[in-house]
């Protein structure tokens, strides 16, 4: 008997590894890894709160894309179906500089106009609107020489001075003018 | 010649004292990172794919509005609804919402107050666009469309 006791001194700890499996496992299958990326989008204020100002832009200057209600794109006043394609449009209207007489006169005076319908999905106007910001950010990132990716992380983190001057270097002159119209 | 098939005289078992702390190291890692959805979403979430994402810089000036279709549509019918928080909200609520968000927030944040659409795909522009008008009106003009990745090529 007191042989017996002097073997249990020690507190058996094999099924500890058991306990915390189980409490890993829960937490494997509860966790939802928070993801805090977005695209963004500034609002301009109300239209009651300020005046109207009448501001006449050049036709040529406008790059319109119009989506309606069954999420067909013109582009234009040309039909267009597939959405990746604006990106490639938008680069060349924005860096046209003159070059072609029916695109932009520089690209501070270009302007991204797209317009939806009260019935457009969600999911164009996404797509859509991804492939203007995309256009944009292509065009900054290749004036700082980095990547569109690495762009992007520093157009989020301004705090930085280092990162602020970059950004500020590659936006000079070319303002990202994407104008949202309020769906008809 | 020596016999090479000698009997070993050590344990031929595999030391498993450490593995606890293997697995209570990997216990911690997912406690810490893991964070607890706050409330139920009741309305479908079925996000549009992007490429062109952007971190958010202050997590603590969101705030979420979610928009789809009620999972419940028995209850609440099939037509898009909003939701904020637990409650399903109308249009012309999202103002007196926006105002409750910004009083959680100190006095100088206010303005930079960031509304999160977390939309389903299927969400028609025609309730995202009302929503777009209130925010404005309220002066929230910060959105974050949430999307869902894809790869860059």
């Amino acid at each position: 008997m007191a042989k017996g006791r002097r073997e249990m001194r020690g507190i058996d700890s094999s099924s500890m590894a058991d306990i915390a499996f189980l409490l890993l496992i829960f937490f494997l299958v509860t966790t939802t890894i928070a993801n805090d990326k977005g695209l963004t989008l500034k609002l301009p204020p109300h239209p009651d709160d300020k005046e109207d100002i009448e501001i006449k832009f050049k036709e040529k200057n406008i790059f319109k894309i119009l989506i309606n209600s069954s999420d067909k794109l013109l582009v234009e006043n040309e039909g267009l179906d597939d959405p990746k394609k604006i990106r490639q449009m938008v680069k060349e209207h924005v860096l046209n500089r003159g070059a072609n007489p029916n695109l932009s006169e520089s690209p501070d005076k270009a302007i991204v106009s797209l317009k939806a319908n009260r019935g457009t999905s969600y999911k164009m106007f996404i797509a859509v609107y991804n492939e203007c910001q995309g256009a944009y950010y292509d065009i900054y990132a290749e004036r700082a020489g980095v990547t569109n990716k690495r762009w992007r992380e520093i157009a989020s983190d301004l705090g930085n001075p280092e990162n602020k001057a970059i950004y500020l270097k590659a936006r000079e002159g070319i303002p990202m003018a994407i104008s949202i119209a309020e769906p008809n | 010649m020596a016999k090479f098939t000698k009997k070993s005289k050590t344990s031929q078992e595999i030391p498993t004292a450490a593995l606890p702390d293997i697995i209570f190291m990997l216990l911690f890692f997912f406690m810490v990172t893991t964070v607890m959805r706050e409330n139920t979403i009741n309305v479908k979430q079925k996000m549009p794919d992007a490429t062109e994402l952007r971190k958010l810089q202050r997590k603590s000036l969101v705030s979420y509005l979610y928009m789809g279709e009620p999972k419940n549509t028995v209850l609440y019918g099939d037509e898009p609804k909003i939701q904020t928080n637990d409650v399903f909200i109308e249009v012309k609520d999202v103002i007196l919402w926006v105002s409750k968000e910004k009083d959680k927030l100190s006095e100088n944040e206010r303005d930079q107050i960031t509304i999160a659409f977390k939309a389903d795909e299927d969400v028609k522009m025609g309730l995202i666009s009302d929503v777009q008008l209130k925010l404005r009106k309220a002066n929230a003009l910060k959105v974050m469309f949430y999307v869902r990745q894809i790869a860059d090529i």
